[in-house]
């Protein structure tokens, strides 16, 4: 039957978390991703980890991209990990981090369950790729 | 979790899917997942939503629509705080478009729900007008069944409203209110294209701008012209009275008038708000509260329901045959031969379709005996 086909569409959330208000980085990936079909949801800027975990949650994205230029990563990261963990989404949210993350935090980061990190320099076309090759098989 | 669904078995009878358990339970996650495969029209779909059927009819149901810019979400979002503030719980769907061409899409509308940030009481979830199968309203009618079940008090379904696509959306709601952002007399005359029969109540929002008074002029002349249709001759209409004034006395003048058009009795009035900054808001609220007690008092909520479900299953019923019959193409090895046959001029459409039905109609002829 037709109707039963499905049609799959991979969702994403690009987060501003904390103070630090550039911007421009996360509309142009938005854009990006857009483009490449997916469905995108902006948070705006400011947002706080429980702001960005209710959004996670509720449009359950298969997709979390933060992007943190702030330099409070270490601090916003895992609490935005707690928070998918007490809504049993920290399992099929695959957690994307993008922004200027010193090389020994980066370890760190992973640790927390963040799946990649993107830097300055790495190009849409390689995001996208990673995204459509691991973006968490559901059901 | 991640297992979830995957296992249940579609003709278990009366067990229920785990899933829907846990969003009965409470579970926003599970909330978050079922609409997903609303969304998604995964496997399996069509079960979690008869499972959820049961579970609901509790829930209000509100449409708000209005062309781009004009504050949906700003006053979704007010709306909401209010409802909370008030003890009740919300569910939001809010609806954008995506490209045609590439299915991508930003949904923005989540942006502007800062008075509810944090609250998880308040369940938004946007939705891109992606499916062309089966249909966006059908997807959303799904969804707002699951918020509901859920046990959500007040549902509020936002949308842009341009095309029929969104007039069907916002028919799933038991009230219908229109945004109309003042000083563009475009507006209004999109709202003479057909926005106007849906509308319960109409809201000048950005009241606070220059043009605002005579947008709401206007919109009380063509509610006064289309009355003026209804009811030939009546010179009384109850119009005179202040836009933000929707209570009881209101209604009691449209009732008595009510003698003369026994279909609706409802005149849609017309609320001023600001929603940056709240004002009027209270009197959007209050406007919203009165539709719903005229709808339970009259017996159109129930009339209303009555004719969405039948509606719901024929259009299931068109789903579903369209399904049958790509089938029984499939089956006889695709169109193209067809095709070719009525280009050379020796069949033609009608023709083909009739030889293409017709087994199937003569099955079903059988079988209703």
């Amino acid at each position: 039957m037709s109707a039963e086909q499905g049609q799959r569409q991979i969702r994403c959330l690009v987060a501003k978390v904390g103070l630090d208000g550039h911007d421009r980085g996360a509309h142009v990936i938005a854009r990006a991703l857009r483009d490449a079909g997916f469905e995108v949801i902006y948070s705006g800027l400011h947002r706080s980890p429980d702001e960005v975990v209710q959004a996670a949650v509720q449009e359950d994205v298969d997709v979390l991209g933060i992007s943190i230029l702030s330099g409070a990563h270490n601090t916003l990261v895992p609490k935005i990990m707690d928070g998918l963990a007490e809504y049993d989404a920290l399992d099929d949210t695959m957690v994307i981090v993008g922004g200027i993350i010193p090389d020994d935090d980066k370890a760190f980061l992973r640790e927390e369950g963040v799946a990649e990190i993107f830097g300055p320099g790495a190009s849409m076309d390689e995001m996208i790729d990673y995204i459509r090759a691991n973006a968490p098989e559901r059901r | 979790m991640t297992e979830e669904g995957s296992g249940s078995a579609p003709e278990s009878g009366d067990d229920l899917d785990p899933l829907i358990a846990d969003l009965l339970d409470g579970k926003h996650r599970a909330l978050a997942r079922t609409i997903t495969k609303i969304e998604n029209r995964s496997p399996g779909y069509r079960d979690l939503v008869s499972q959820l059927h049961a579970h609901t009819g509790d829930a209000d149901v509100i449409g708000i629509t209005g062309s781009p810019g004009a504050g949906k979400s700003t006053l979704v979002d007010k709306l909401a705080k209010t409802y909370r503030d008030a003890g009740l719980t919300v569910g939001v769907i809010a609806i954008d478009p995506a490209s045609p061409f590439t299915g991508g899409a930003v949904l923005g509308d989540r942006i502007r729900m800062a008075s509810n940030v944090g609250d998880m009481d308040v369940f938004f979830r946007s939705m891109s007008a992606r499916g062309t199968l089966g249909g966006l309203s059908t997807a959303t009618t799904d969804a707002v069944k699951a918020l509901d079940a859920f046990g959500k008090d007040k549902i509020i379904i936002e949308t842009v409203g341009a095309g029929q696509n969104e007039v069907d959306i916002v028919r799933t709601a038991d009230t219908v209110a229109v945004l109309v952002p003042p000083g563009s007399g475009d507006d209004v005359q999109m709202l003479k294209a057909g926005i106007l029969e849906i509308a319960d109540l109409f809201v000048v929002n950005k009241a606070d701008l220059d043009g605002a008074d005579r947008t709401v002029t206007e919109l009380r002349e063509m509610l006064q012209l289309r009355d003026g249709e209804v009811r030939v001759g009546g010179g009384h209409h109850g119009f005179e009275e202040t836009t933000v004034d929707v209570g009881g006395e209101r209604r009691d003048a449209t009732t008595e008038e009510g003698g003369g058009s026994a279909v609706d009795p409802w005149d849609p009035p017309i609320v001023e708000t600001v929603a940056n900054s709240g004002e009027g808001v209270e009197d959007f609220v209050a406007a919203l509260d009165d539709h719903r007690s005229y709808l339970v008092e009259s017996g159109r909520l129930e009339t209303k329901a009555r004719m969405r479900y039948a509606e719901e299953i024929r259009t299931l019923l068109r789903e579903d045959a369209r399904g049958i019959l790509a089938e029984e193409i499939e089956a006889r090895g695709g169109l193209d031969e067809d095709v070719e046959a009525v280009l050379r001029r020796e069949s033609d459409p009608y023709t083909v379709a009739e030889a293409i039905l017709e087994p199937l109609a003569d099955c079903v002829a059988d079988r209703r005996e």
